[in-house]
């Protein structure tokens, strides 16, 4: 060990690497950036939802000549964007499956003449019948996509369900809704496009997996691997709403880029961001579940629908996501989960924090308080006769094998939000008065890492390097975009290695540079890719004892020496580690059967809800998260993710509406799709347990995603307990309050007067 | 150079700027493309997030919704011009103490608000901090962390007093 081992950097709140960068305005984000002779791009897209192209005019008051033109018959490779499966074109080619989708490119040096001559572009089309819903697609009987309008369907079965309904002391029955909701990162999508026959394409971008592009650039311009390197720029903001959509949109630069000659830029404004990129699935999810006389769980029969959209993206692994989470954290012997994804001439679903488990999970927290009030329990007493525990198997029969602490992390909640006193205090307040208080739980669980055998496939590989200057390199495509890969990985790396944390720095998110250490994606980063960097770090130490002659004690001095040692040795200094699958893991993607992930962060959310009887607006008043997330890296960074999570969870829940019209979205603004502001966020309590997870980096498991999966039913419940009106869809605007609560109140108030 | 347009003379960050561009060009565009200064951001061009937020004349303002031709003989402060002698603004240091920027976008418009909001009123009320701060908009820490930044900042200190100790809302 080095002789600072005393001195930890895991687990403290060590500055943001990068930190100084952006708060001094430096860190280049890509709309910062200017290449020499660049121009900017633009896309012309459909107006209709669905149809046949009969044809695109120009204005002809515009000078042409002056424009790089695209189309799809530019396309050198296959017109398709590589995901999961290859059904979406890069640009439409003859018709189009839904509004805002991009038909045709421009490019110009001026975007200002760009801007108008995008308007200058029109299409006529051949309309053919669209569909917008889950309940249309489902019909079957107009196809716009998947097989017969599927995308994707699951069918995961424990026990027999059918066996439980006769005897049951108790059915409970519930549909629940949820909302598209956008992912609203505060910087839009853009890349740069560079193009040259030798070297092939370059892009710079905001994006979150710089191998995801790579790999569809190779498809769409049929290269060979070593012409296509992506780079990630400083990334505003993400959310998974630039894990998929930059691989179409680096194409369409690319495309831009060959046939102009020039770099080419496009940054989306906010609209166009808005009506064209990817936002979260909408769902509807149906529980029947049977109960016994003592509240314990006997069956859950689980219907989940998701709106895909016009294309599949990753509408399969989010259904997949849903599925596995729709049972919530409860043991129950029998449970049935039947999913389906629909195709729809909505612009296409994609990644959203979290990624269908707040669906599935919105779905099953509110449904338990449904069934406590139906069998008259306490929703609290119903969580905790049904809660997993240590040795219990989930429905997918995986067994907990790692501790799990939901009654501790239920009775802490309780206990710092003063549940039960609270609960008492609003029920005397609430009388006769406009303004009526009411609190919520929500309890729940989120898999850390790729799905089932999905870390396997990934494969990933990370490393460290050591540069002449004297610093070590985390070799990584993982990318940060403000929730702290590069801090955690340099704090991992420096703790493992011994040396101080200022003497690790982040090598380029550049392809041509780093290994693929896989997507920056489902809170993966901290224990899959944080392990193998803790392993490479460890891994680099014996190699210099071994080779270099490092003693057994060490300075970060005696270090770097022996590095440089090394390196006259064998030329580099370098210890890339590949991703190992804990041991004794199975999955079968057949039967859903097994480790459906190889950890699980816990959660219990507290919301404390004011309705406005008079005005129908509902305000979360004070929030309280209890978590167990294995090991805190940073407690600055985890208390922020959690903080950020809750606040998105809450315009999730009460503020963010999409209103699509036609397929388009109408609120395509600010203006109008209203997230939480300053003045609306609570004051937000956040704890942590510790448990280290062995497998994970530091002992960390996923936390990234956690916190956006219970505020939505924890509000909700809070609002039925407030009101003693359950509501079953998000997002729950004054409006929808008005729908229910106005023709109540006037015989309650009057009565209570 | 061309002379088709009045020159546009103003302060930024306490040096003298002469642009000559069409009087409706958007001052955040003046900052950005004529004077590099790529610090100020655009989030959504009509003035709802704050990522542009910059102060002039004393104010703060949206830059997006800003024409040149009103910043004549302006005094401007932008993100660049917080940082003296190479030493980083109490606010920024405190933003980086306290987790107050995430990925960084909103950050140079939320700083700006936040030197605003301590200018008028330098021992604000969390009441005050959110006020201060709402037509800003930070979609990554939830703001509490921005509140813990503003309140070390006010006190010139790295660890906030707990917020609940200011005002129990």
């Amino acid at each position: 060990m080095s002789t600072n081992d005393t001195n930890r950097i895991v687990g403290a709140p060590v500055p943001r690497k990068e930190g100084v960068n952006k708060l001094l305005g430096r860190a280049k984000y890509v709309d910062d950036m200017e290449l020499p002779n660049m121009w900017h791009g633009a896309t012309v897209r459909s107006s209709i939802p669905r149809g046949i192209i009969r044809s695109i005019t120009f204005e002809p008051h515009i000078d042409w000549d002056d424009f790089t033109v695209v189309t799809a018959a530019d396309i050198p490779g296959k017109n398709q964007i590589q995901l999961i499966v290859a059904d979406q074109p890069c640009l439409a080619d003859g018709r189009v499956n839904h509004n805002d989708e991009a038909v045709l490119l421009l490019a110009h040096p001026d975007k200002y003449i760009l801007r108008e001559a995008v308007n200058a572009v029109h299409i006529e089309y051949e309309q053919l019948p669209p569909v917008f819903t889950i309940e249309e697609s489902e019909r079957q009987e107009t196809i716009v996509g998947g097989a017969e309008n599927i995308f994707k369907s699951f069918l995961l079965e424990k026990g027999d369900v059918d066996s439980q309904w006769a005897s049951a002391a108790h059915i409970v029955g519930g549909e629940y809704r949820t909302g598209a909701q956008e992912h609203l990162y505060i910087e839009n999508n853009g890349v740069i496009a560079e193009w040259s026959a030798e070297t092939g394409v370059t892009i710079w971008g905001s994006l979150q997996c710089p191998f995801y592009v790579h790999r569809s650039l190779l498809l769409v311009f049929n290269l060979p691997e070593e012409k296509v390197r992506v780079i990630q720029t400083e990334t505003g903001g993400a959310f998974g709403g630039k894990e998929d959509y930059p691989s179409l949109l680096a194409a369409h630069a690319a495309l831009l880029a060959r046939k102009s000659g020039h770099p080419i830029k496009i940054v989306y404004d906010r609209m166009e961001d808005l009506a064209a990129t990817t936002k979260r699935h909408p769902s509807r999810i149906l529980h029947r579940t049977a109960v016994d006389k003592n509240g314990k769980l006997l069956a859950m029969d689980i219907d989940i629908a998701t709106d895909g959209g016009a294309y599949s993206t990753l509408s399969s692994t989010v259904l997949s996501r849903a599925t596995l989470h729709s049972p919530g954290p409860y043991v129950c012997p029998n449970v049935r989960v039947r999913s389906h994804a629909w195709a729809t001439n909505n612009v296409p679903y994609g990644a959203f924090r979290g990624f269908g488990a707040p669906q599935a999970i919105f779905a099953v927290e509110r449904h338990m308080d449904e069934i406590a009030t139906a069998i008259g329990l306490d929703p609290i007493e119903l969580r905790r006769r049904n809660f997993l525990h240590d040795g219990d198997t989930t429905a997918t029969e995986q067994v907990m094998r790692e501790p799990v602490i939901l009654d501790h992390l239920l009775d802490r909640a309780l206990s710092e939000s003063d549940y039960y006193a609270r609960c008492a205090r609003f029920a005397d307040e609430n009388i006769g008065s406009a303004i009526k208080r009411g609190i919520g739980v929500a309890a729940f669980y989120h898999g850390s890492g790729f799905t089932g055998s999905g870390e396997r496939y990934l494969n990933s590989l990370a490393g460290l390097d050591v540069t002449p200057d004297g610093k070590v390199r985390v070799l990584v495509s993982s990318t940060e975009f403000g929730q702290g890969t590069n801090t955690i990985l340099t704090q991992i790396a420096a703790e493992a290695i011994g040396i101080p944390y200022d003497d690790v720095i982040m090598a380029p998110p550049d392809t041509g540079i780093v290994p693929n250490s896989g997507p920056t994606v489902a809170s993966r980063t901290a224990m899959v890719i944080g392990r193998l960097i803790e392993r490479a770090g460890l891994q680099l130490v014996t190699m210099l004892r071994d080779h270099a002659g490092l003693g057994e004690l060490f300075t970060p001095r005696d270090f770097f020496v022996a590095c440089e040692r090394l390196r006259n040795a064998d030329g580099k200094v370098e210890s890339r580690c590949r991703y190992e699958p804990p041991p004794n893991i199975f999955w079968d993607d057949q039967t859903y059967r097994g480790e459906a992930y190889p950890a699980f962060a816990w959660s219990v959310h507290v919301a404390q809800v004011a309705v406005d009887t008079v005005t129908y607006s509902a305000e979360v008043e004070e929030f309280w998260t209890v978590q167990e997330v294995g090991r805190v890296l940073n407690p600055v960074l985890a208390g922020g993710q959690i903080e950020g999570g809750v606040a998105q969870g809450i315009g999730y829940a009460l503020y963010e509406k999409v209103l699509l019209q036609n397929g388009h979205m109408a609120n395509n603004q600010m203006t109008n799709y209203i997230m939480p502001t300053a003045e609306d966020v609570p004051q937000i309590h956040v704890s942590f347990e510790e448990i280290p997870f062995s497998y994970g980096g530091y002992g960390a498991k996923g936390i990234g995603e956690l916190p956006h999966d219970g505020p939505a039913p924890a509000i909700l419940n809070a609002i039925r307990n407030a009101t003693g009106i359950g509501f079953h869809s998000i997002p729950l605007l004054p409006e929808d309050l008005f729908a229910k609560l106005a023709s109540r109140r006037t015989v309650a108030e009057v009565a209570a007067v | 150079m061309s002379t088709r347009w009045p020159n546009t003379v103003f302060t930024v960050n306490g040096e003298s700027r002469t642009v000559n561009v069409p009087p409706m060009k958007r001052l955040l565009d003046v900052l950005r493309d004529d004077l590099k200064l790529t610090g100020t951001k655009e989030g959504c061009g009509e003035g709802e997030c704050g990522s542009c937020s910059i102060r002039m004349n004393g104010e703060l303002v949206n830059s997006c919704l800003v024409p040149i031709l009103q910043a004549d003989g302006a005094e401007i402060q932008t993100v660049e011009g917080l940082e003296a002698n190479g030493e980083l603004h109490p606010l920024q240091k405190a933003f980086l103490a306290c987790g107050g920027a995430q990925c960084g976008i909103c950050t140079p418009g939320m700083l700006m608000a936040a030197v605003q909001l301590l200018a008028v009123n330098p021992h604000p009320s969390l009441a005050q901090i959110r006020e201060g701060l709402a037509g800003n908009l930070c979609r990554c820490t939830g703001f509490i962390r921005i509140f813990e930044s503003v309140v070390a900042a006010a006190a010139h200190e790295k660890s906030p007093p707990p917020l609940q100790a200011l005002d129990a809302r």
